[in-house]
């Protein structure tokens, strides 16, 4: 058996801290193999020790059978080990070719060799079928083309393995499609793929392999084709999880948040926002379907108070909050779970036990008369703890050390216990692993289910069609349709996101079938 | 080893250490370094009258640090401590000098006006950084020449053409006949029991009040705090202004207590900005700060002995004293040696 990479029993301390505690994962030649685990589990950690960003404790790290020891990232770009980053790595404002080189610069006398460099990349770029064009400016393309670029980085420096960090978070549907098609042309052409990732589905698709790691330590490896969701799910977990959202029908009955004609600008006065109409009913979540940047970040903000409104109006329960300040937003009765948590839902440097006070610090018992009672909130902060499950030290450890989940489970706990009439859940699991999001999905149906409003915001068709009573597909700041999960598709929905008609669409496809 | 010896191990080495490298300083430039440290350590403890003078130097640094450290628990950096102690040191004269009024109103109210002089001077950089997102840096630093030389003006129209005006009535000093008889007459004032109160009352701001909580907020994540329903705006004012308030009362501890006077200055007292340094070092902590200003007022005032008793330059001792505030400052290189002992051992 040939293995491009093994990696024998690491184990990575931080302090006290075990990152990693005897983990192997052996890749084999040509093959896609998984890194599943949970947030915190020591995915990262263990590809930072295979890049030469850490130095194991123990354990020995073997390429092409002979051991290496990879000190720092060059040594493993030496080695042919490429790092596709969750983030891009990318500057905005040069062409792809710029890009590419960035660093590793051809130069003939001096002088960079731009067009030898271009042709390199274009050829590179047909032999896997990407289509990227070499002298486009990275800002002028989609991000699924932007996460192209930054697969040809690795290809033009020689990479022979290539690491995908979490690869699909920021794709639509249909960049996700033509990915796994792009990472099978690799193999094809003789690479090898380690895939970090926690979603079950992608895993199913495109793995051959998976090793499972869970609290840092190595579960063990398994092939795919052996197993099933439910199993990879409760390897990673620990225990038994529960995959199809459980739910009762909704039963909608007055209109909660009314939303007319909102025009919302961004920060340059373009609109971005264009005449939008929302409802969303007591008792029902409805959910928000549609790609990044069509204007769902400011339609959030503007009726939680952040942003300011060109025109139209906003209503919660009938009372107008159009253009309220925030802290009149959510007194009205919205409870707001941020769509970007460290931002906007947290106050890192504080302990937990402040954040969780974050919303309601003014007010009696929490304060009196100007002057803070700290032991309520220490009271408040252990009954969030223990009610909705956040695994902390205790509530003065501070939001900083607590994982993703952790965090966003505080937050959670802390918007619903002050019980308001519309919850709006912006990306809630957004990062977060299978145990997560279950647990918060739970959350938001019992919200509905207690007759209040849910407004979910999510990139994920997944959880929009398990999570939602209706869907609204929003693109280029207006709501193009709404829709029942049951009787649309992701297909449907993908086209809906990406601007298309679907009617003729699904009509032209039609046909096509037929004409088969 | 456990954090609280940590804790009180490295500002114990820190000091060492810098006393150590000055040690080196004195010896290579040809001084004895034993009698410079006896010197600096007299100049200090001396006396009835040294401990005096130390502790009068001490008390506007620890108001001048609290100023900077709480403007920076709120994230903002305000180097504008010096120009709002010169406000507030001719507005507690002005006071002193143009009323006559009996003590219990005189004397609190020329402290209230250094207080608003100075919490004034700081409002202009906190609104113009609120509504025009000018940062405060710049504005602090040129508000520092505008007050000097405003401060300047109006004390000589204060003063009839003069360089100085008349002493402050007695009704507005802060003069202590009791500490005069126990420190052989030295300047010590009963300023230093405002110093301190001012130091739980930053305490008291920060940790026990709603707006203490929100200022800390706002310093940490004004994204959050926003999204939180807190006022950012008013918060950054707010902060600046009970920042420029604790400045102006140090300029009143030297109108009222040290010098019962104002006068026209070639140049900044520069007790502002060592503030940043107390409260950096005191890391923005009330408790911080008065490590700091202690460390920092004790050293400048020593340090007057070491040219006479020792005859060491001026330049030196300034190199020395410069030495010991550095390694204090450096404390996390300690930590990080202390840790790396602390792992060894484990190992062992």
């Amino acid at each position: 058996m040939e293995y491009v990479i093994e990696m024998l029993g690491i184990r990575k301390e931080f302090g006290s801290f075990v990152a990693n505690d005897n983990i192997t994962l052996q890749l084999k030649k040509g093959e896609i193999h998984a890194l599943l685990g949970e947030n915190g589990a020591g995915k990262s950690t263990l590809m930072n020790v295979l890049f030469g960003l850490y130095q194991p404790e123990a354990g020995e790290i073997k390429v092409n059978g002979k051991t290496v020891n990879i000190t720092d990232p060059n040594v493993a770009n030496d080695l042919g080990i490429g790092m596709v980053h969750q983030h891009f790595m990318l500057v905005e404002n040069f062409t792809v070719t710029e890009n590419i080189i960035l660093g590793n610069e051809l130069t003939k006398g001096g002088v960079i060799d731009i067009k030898d460099a271009a042709k390199k990349i274009h050829s590179l770029s047909e032999m896997y079928g990407l289509a990227v064009d070499p002298y486009a400016k990275i800002e002028d393309i989609s991000v699924g083309m932007q996460q192209r670029v930054e697969i040809l980085k690795t290809l033009y420096r020689g990479a022979e393995i290539l690491i995908f960090d979490e690869p699909t978070a920021s794709l639509t549907p249909q960049e996700i499609v033509e990915l796994i098609q792009i990472m099978k042309r690799l193999i094809q052409e003789g690479k090898s793929i380690i895939l970090i990732t926690h979603k079950l589905k992608e895993i199913m698709d495109v793995s051959d392999r998976v090793t499972v790691i869970r609290k840092g330590e190595g579960i063990g490896t398994v092939i795919t084709s052996e197993t099933n969701p439910n199993e990879l799910a409760s390897l990673m977990v620990g225990r038994q999880v529960d995959f199809t959202t459980v739910k009762d029908e909704a039963n909608p009955t007055d209109d909660a948040l009314v939303v007319k004609n909102l025009v919302v600008t961004d920060y340059r006065g373009v609109e971005k926002v264009k005449n939008l109409n929302l409802t969303v009913r007591k008792g029902e979540i409805l959910g928000i379907a549609g790609i990044d940047g069509n204007g769902q970040s400011e339609l959030i903000e503007a009726i939680t108070g952040l942003r300011k409104t060109k025109s139209g109006s906003i209503s919660i329960n009938g009372q107008d909050i159009t253009n309220k300040k925030p802290r009149k937003v959510t007194e009205t009765g919205v409870g707001h779970i941020p769509q970007d948590r460290h931002k906007h839902g947290l106050v890192l440097d504080f302990p937990i036990g402040h954040n969780i006070a974050l919303q309601t610090y003014y007010v009696d018992p929490i304060s009196k008369n100007g002057i803070m009672n700290y032991g309520k909130v220490s009271d408040l902060a252990q009954k969030i703890i223990r009610e909705y499950d956040v695994r902390t030290q205790g509530e003065h450890t501070p939001a900083r050390a607590l994982s993703g989940g952790n965090q966003q489970k505080a937050i959670i706990g802390r918007e619903i216990e002050r019980n308001p009439e519309l919850l709006i859940a912006a990306l809630p699991t957004r990062g977060l692993d299978v145990g997560a999001i279950e647990f918060i999905h739970q959350r938001l149906i019992e919200q509905r289910d207690k007759g209040k409003a849910v407004l979910l915001l999510s990139f994920e068709l997944d959880e929009v069609m398990n999570v939602s009573d209706r869907i609204a597909v929003i693109y280029d700041g207006q709501i193009v349709d709404t829709l029942l999960p049951k009787e649309t598709t992701e297909q449907e929905l993908g086209l809906l996101m990406a601007g298309q008609n679907t009617r003729e669409n699904v009509v032209k496809q039609g046909d096509k079938e037929n004409a088969e | 080893m456990p954090n609280r010896v940590v804790n009180i191990l490295v500002p114990v080495i820190s000091v060492i250490l810098g006393l150590l490298v000055g040690a080196v300083v004195m010896l290579a430039s040809g001084y004895d370094p034993v009698a410079g440290y006896a010197a600096l350590w007299n100049g200090i403890f001396g006396d009835s009258y040294t401990i005096g003078e130390t502790i009068r130097t001490i008390t506007p640094y620890l108001l001048s640090g609290l100023a900077v450290a709480f403007a920076f628990r709120t994230g903002l950096f305000n180097i504008g401590v010096e120009g709002q102690l010169l406000v507030g040191w001719f507005a507690a004269a002005y006071v002193g000098i143009a009323f006559d009024l009996p003590m219990y109103i005189h004397l609190p109210l020329a402290i209230i006006a250094a207080a608003v002089a100075g919490g004034l001077w700081a409002f202009i950089p906190g609104l113009l950084k609120a509504k025009l997102q000018v940062h405060e840096v710049i504005v602090t630093i040129m508000m520092n020449y505008i007050a000097l030389h405003t401060t300047n003006v109006l004390i000589r129209m204060v003063a009839n053409g003069k360089e100085t005006t008349a002493p402050i009535k007695e009704t507005a000093s802060l003069k202590s006949a009791f500490f005069e008889s126990m420190t052989d007459f030295s300047r010590l004032h009963y300023g230093i029991f405002i110093a301190l109160a001012m130091v739980l009352v930053m305490w008291f701001i920060l940790e026990k009040t709603t707006t203490g909580f929100e200022l800390k907020a706002v310093g940490f994540n004004k994204h959050a705090s926003e999204y939180a329903g807190m006022n950012v705006n008013k918060n950054i004012i707010l902060s600046m202004v009970i920042s420029g308030a604790f400045a102006g009362l140090a300029g009143a501890m030297e109108a009222l207590g040290t010098f019962q006077y104002a006068s026209v200055k070639g140049g900044f007292t520069g007790i502002g900005f060592d503030g940043i340094a107390v409260a950096l070092l005191g890391a923005n902590t009330p408790l911080g700060v008065v490590f700091g200003a202690v460390l920092f007022g004790a050293l400048k005032f020593g340090a007057l002995n070491m040219p006479n008793a020792a005859d060491i330059p001026v330049e030196i001792v300034s190199i020395v004293i410069a030495l010991i505030i550095f390694f204090v400052a450096c404390g996390y290189i300690i930590r990080y040696f202390l840790e790396k002992l602390n792992k060894k051992k484990e190992a062992k």
